[in-house]
């Protein structure tokens, strides 16, 4: 007995399986990464809190951070790596700049697969582009 | 070759894994080495290994069959089979197999043999090792649905719903502000825990320590180097995971791209990922294949129901009946056995001769 | 048994290895006490097997061929590309250890390579150094050494230091198969004439003769024509078994150490009992001397020799015009009839799919290879009511159940054996449930290691099994330890008399042979043994 055929079927179902990540998909094949959208605002500003390369991969830390020194920690300014002062704020520091969410958070978010728990408790901010 | 040998070569061995795209990457810069060409070779050889090799132990038949029965046969009606543990039918040989690589049912049977004085021999408890592999065979499994993310776009939902369940605790905050973002994930950590176990157990239990070769040990760094990496980027030095995407959309999609500004911490969690994946159909790994053509698991005792055909069957020489009587024909008649050929004088005289023979 | 250390010395057993020494160059002892003799010349000869000689294991210079190397890895070159099984089980151990402690023989030697991850390891080292690029290319970092002189005595001493009898391979996450694994070793040992003698004697005897023990036709009947008058004696009644009678219903075929050596002698009566009893129902049975061997000892050599000694079966059932063949109580015999004797020899197309004459039931679970098992039998006639049993005849015995590796692990004869003892015994238990049914252990004299000059190896073989019958002995006052199997028979008297001399040993048909009421039976006063029946004595004296 050698069940060459199940054995074979068996193979090609479960190499098929495997290479799942290369599968033909047209609308994969044609996805660009996306690159957030700044504002006028935010053009102008030149700036962040603090430099681009660091709020690229950090951000998430530094929102946490923040959120926990207001609500647990009483305290409402941040000191940048460069001193400057800012309010501790998503509504008035980050979306004051960053009033488009679609287009500046959302696109990189759904890209990524992650699904940050900001507006949980934060309201959206009204997009006005 | 003992224990600490195995370990200091099998690491040893590990560490120059690390090295290697370190070097290239950080000091040399050889993105589109380590971001395209050895990803894509990796996983050539990972999927022609493992064809080769399923097709090499299909070529050779199973001549008998051979299935370790554990438990009741299918006997008299009134008798309860063990339709699992000794199946009869496919369907019974499917269930088998089902249990046996979903749940290591085998494994679960597991016991530890106490030699006691006196002697006594006591057989007990011991399911750390079932439930060990079961953790890090799920968590491993898990984390690589997860990795989905990166290959897919739009990311399909089986992805994000894996993701949100093994992402249910919501441990943003614990224990420092902005250590587990974004959401921790039980697999990963799993994983670490499972496989940092294996190795623990490989180094405690005096008999698998024995029969541990270099080639048990590195995998298990390998494994642990890999998802030591991977907890690091995504829970403490973050890499842009952005970029990263594009990179591995690229290989995805069959259009490479290497964008500057990833960390080199994923150059090593990559290239350790394609050493592991050049591994796996060469080495002992292959066992993920290999259980499902396990002819002690994956045939139904039914043997004496229906035939089972040899390919590979001659003929034997067998000493025949007609050899046989030859040899023994005269004391077969005397001790009033039937023959098949009587000697050419007739019996009464024969026996009379006999007789004689013995008077003498 | 002189040699044998005392079971309190030998008890005292060490599980824990020193970590600092691998196996690889751990050196191997070849000492006496453990190893069997090796296989005499003249055994070799009569089955034409490659190189007979003189020799001993026990001497440096074992006499091989000068291209022995050649014709091992040609031969298991060969096998690989024959079994699956061995190409699988060679490639995917992981090592984790599961077997480790389940084989009967490491529990009673501590000795490293008797664990049967290591066992298997000692082959596919050398398969590893031949067949894998892994192994040629780093050698021992990978596993992989060069077959060597010392490494072929070492494969010699471990493969007659395996029962074949599975228990690894019902823990083993991926179902290896030691049994397997040593089957394939011992076939390329073969191939230099490296067997044992007390597997190659047998060998030559069945071959010839029709069954190990070298027992010739006439001898045969006269061991059943005594059988015959000790029960007359027994019971009153005079049975008639016939032998190699054409046109009979079915043949009975069962081990020879059944018709030869005591306890298996009184399951032998138990049968021509039984038979006797259901003559008058319309039970029309014959023996066969020319296949008067229900074991295989061909089977601990090479699936080829199996297959050879084998063949006498259907060919004698073919000859005397049978409908189907009946098989007694043994061991590994059950395992070839269930999972190899219809490919190697079938099939049997000669031969009706089988029914009990009695009760009219179909056997479906053996309508290819047509031969039943006798507890199969025997529990349809108890099922059905056919039998007329006093099982208080067997009071004087508190019982327990050895489960026989090969009908538990390789075919799934369980709850027959147990249904018979239920209903012919009133004290039956039990011993504990990880030395039972398919986690039962080996009785330590298997395939083929059951000779008088390994008797240390036997007796630390059979601890296990020893020190579960022990267990119940203690506690619920065992004195009998019955089994399904005429090797069983064969070496637990020794092996009861080392760990636990309380105990004796029974086959099931024996029990049955002394429950059964017989018709114009005179009253008992004893056994099938001659032992006084319980409560006879006492009547007796008042």
């Amino acid at each position: 007995m050698y069940d060459g055929w199940k054995i074979l079927v068996g193979l090609i179902i479960g190499v098929i399986l495997l290479a799942y990540p290369f599968w033909p998909d047209a609308e994969k094949w044609a996805a660009k990464t996306p690159e957030p959208e700044l504002t006028a605002k935010a053009q102008e500003a030149k700036v962040c809190v603090e430099p681009k390369s660091y709020i690229r991969t950090q951000h998430m830390k530094l929102l946490d951070q923040w959120r926990d020194s207001v609500v647990r920690d009483g305290i409402r300014q941040y000191e940048n790596s460069t001193g400057k002062v800012y309010d501790i704020s998503l509504q008035n520091t980050c979306i004051e700049c960053h009033s488009n969410k679609t287009k500046f958070c959302d696109q990189c978010h759904t890209y990524a697969g992650v699904d940050p728990f900001c507006w949980d408790c934060h309201i959206e901010p009204e997009e006005n582009m | 070759m003992n224990f600490v040998l195995s370990i200091v070569v099998s690491f040893s061995a590990f560490v120059v894994l690390v090295l290697i795209p370190l070097v290239g990457v950080w000091a040399l810069d050889l993105r589109t080495l380590f971001g395209t060409v050895i990803p894509y070779t990796a996983l050539l050889i990972f999927f022609l290994g493992l064809i080769v090799r399923v097709i090499g132990w299909s070529r050779s038949p199973v001549p008998f069959r051979i299935p370790t029965t554990a438990g009741q046969q299918k006997s008299l009606p009134w008798i309860k089979q063990s339709k699992i543990d000794n199946p009869s039918t496919t369907l019974g040989v499917l269930v088998r197999m089902i249990f046996e690589v979903l749940t290591f049912r085998s494994l679960f049977r597991n016991t530890r043999m106490e030699y006691r004085e006196g002697p006594r021999i006591g057989y007990e408890w011991e399911k750390w090792l079932w439930l060990f592999a079961l953790a890090f065979h799920y968590s491993f499994l898990v984390v690589v649905i997860r990795h989905l993310r990166f290959f897919t776009e739009p990311i399909p939902a089986f992805v994000t719903l894996v993701e949100q369940l093994d992402g249910f605790f919501q441990v943003g905050s614990a224990p420092f502000s902005g250590f587990m973002l974004p959401g921790a994930m039980l697999s990963g950590l799993l994983l670490l825990g499972a496989v940092s176990l294996l190795l623990l157990r490989r180094l405690w239990v005096a008999q698998v320590r024995y029969i541990s070769l270099p080639a048990d040990y590195f995998p298990l760094f390998l494994i642990l180097g890999i998802a030591f990496t991977g907890v690091l980027m995504r829970y403490l030095l973050k890499v842009d995971v952005i970029r990263v995407k594009e990179l591995t959309l690229g290989l995805a999609s069959f259009q490479p791209k290497n964008p500057e500004g990833i960390g080199v911490l994923f150059y090593i969690h990559l290239f350790l990922v394609s050493v592991l994946l050049v591994y796996f159909p060469f080495s002992k790994l292959v066992h993920f294949a290999g259980i499902f053509l396990s002819p002690t698991r994956n045939l139904s005792n039914n043997s004496r129901m229906v035939r089972h055909v040899n390919p590979w069957d001659y003929p034997v020489k067998v000493h025949t009946y007609e050899a046989y009587e030859d040899e023994f024909r005269e004391k077969m008649i005397e001790a009033g056995l039937p023959v098949e050929k009587m000697p050419e004088r007739p019996l009464e005289q024969e026996a009379e001769t006999l007789q004689q023979g013995e008077k003498d | 048994m002189a040699d044998v250390p005392k079971p309190e010395e030998l008890a005292k057993i060490d599980h824990s290895l020193s970590p600092w020494q691998g196996w690889m160059n751990a050196p191997t002892e070849i000492r006496e006490g453990i190893a069997c003799y090796g296989v005499a010349p003249k055994n070799t000869r009569i089955v034409d097997f490659p190189n007979p000689r003189e020799w001993s294991p026990f001497d440096e210079d074992w006499k091989l061929p000068e291209n022995w190397k050649e014709i091992v890895l040609d031969g298991l070159r060969e096998r690989i590309d024959r079994f699956r099984s061995l190409k699988i089980f060679m490639d995917i151990c992981v090592r984790c250890g599961a077997c480790a402690d389940k084989c009967h023989f490491f529990i009673g030697s501590g000795d490293p390579k008797n664990m049967p991850v290591l066992r298997a390891e000692l082959l596919r080292s050398v398969y590893r150094k031949e067949f894998t690029t892994a192994g040629k290319i780093m050698g021992m970092f990978a596993g992989a050494r060069e077959l060597t002189y010392d490494v072929l005595k070492e494969w010699w001493s471990y493969f007659f230091q395996c029962t074949e009898c599975r228990r690894c391979s019902v823990f083993c996450p991926y179902g290896i198969d030691t049994a397997e694994i040593t089957i394939i070793a011992r076939e390329l040992l073969n191939l230099l004439g490296l067997n044992i003698d007390w597997i190659g004697a047998p060998v030559a005897n069945c071959y010839r003769t029709g069954n190990h023990l070298g027992i010739q036709p006439h001898a045969y009947k006269d061991m059943i024509d005594f059988f015959v008058d000790e029960i007359e004696e027994v019971t009153g009644v005079k049975v008639e078994p016939s032998f190699n009678r054409k046109g009979a219903e079915i043949l009975f075929i069962t081990p020879s150490g059944d018709v030869f050596a005591d306890p298996g002698t009184y399951t032998c009566m138990g049968y021509l009992i039984l038979f006797h009893y259901l003559q008058s129902l319309g039970l029309d049975i014959t023996w066969s001397t020319y296949a008067s061997e229900g074991g295989n000892f061909g089977y601990f050599t090479s699936h080829e020799m199996a297959k050879r000694l084998n063949a006498k079966m259907y060919a004698e059932a073919k000859r005397l015009g049978v409908k189907w063949i009946l098989g007694g109580e043994c061991g590994h015999m059950w395992r070839v009839i269930n999972q190899y004797m219809d490919t190697f020899n079938g099939p049997a197309d000669f031969l009706e799919e089988p029914v009990s004459p009695i009760t009219g039931t179909k056997f479906e679970n053996a309508k290819s290879t047509r031969m039943v098992h006798i507890t199969e039998f025997t529990a349809d006639l108890i099922k059905h009511g056919k039998l007329k049993l006093d099982p208080s005849r067997n009071d004087n015995l508190v019982v327990t159940f050895h489960d026989s590796c090969n009908p538990a692990r390789g075919m799934g004869l369980i709850e027959e054996p147990r249904y018979i003892i239920r209903n012919v015994c009133n004290h039956f238990f039990e011993m504990p449930e990880n030395t039972i049914r398919e986690q039962t252990f080996c009785c330590g004299s298997g395939s083929g290691l059951n000779a008088g000059e390994d008797m240390e190896l036997r007796m630390r073989g059979g601890l296990a099994r020893a020190n579960a019958v022990k267990y119940v002995h203690e506690r619920h006052g065992v004195n009998m330890l019955a089994c399904v199997c005429a090797i069983d028979r064969a070496v637990f008297p020794d092996l009861m008399q080392y760990w636990v001399p309380e105990v004796g040993v029974t086959g099931v048909h024996e029990l049955v042979g002394n429950a059964l009421i017989l018709d114009g039976e005179k009253e008992r006063t004893t056994d099938l043994r001659n032992e006084p029946l319980p409560g006879v004595e006492i009547e007796e004296e008042e």
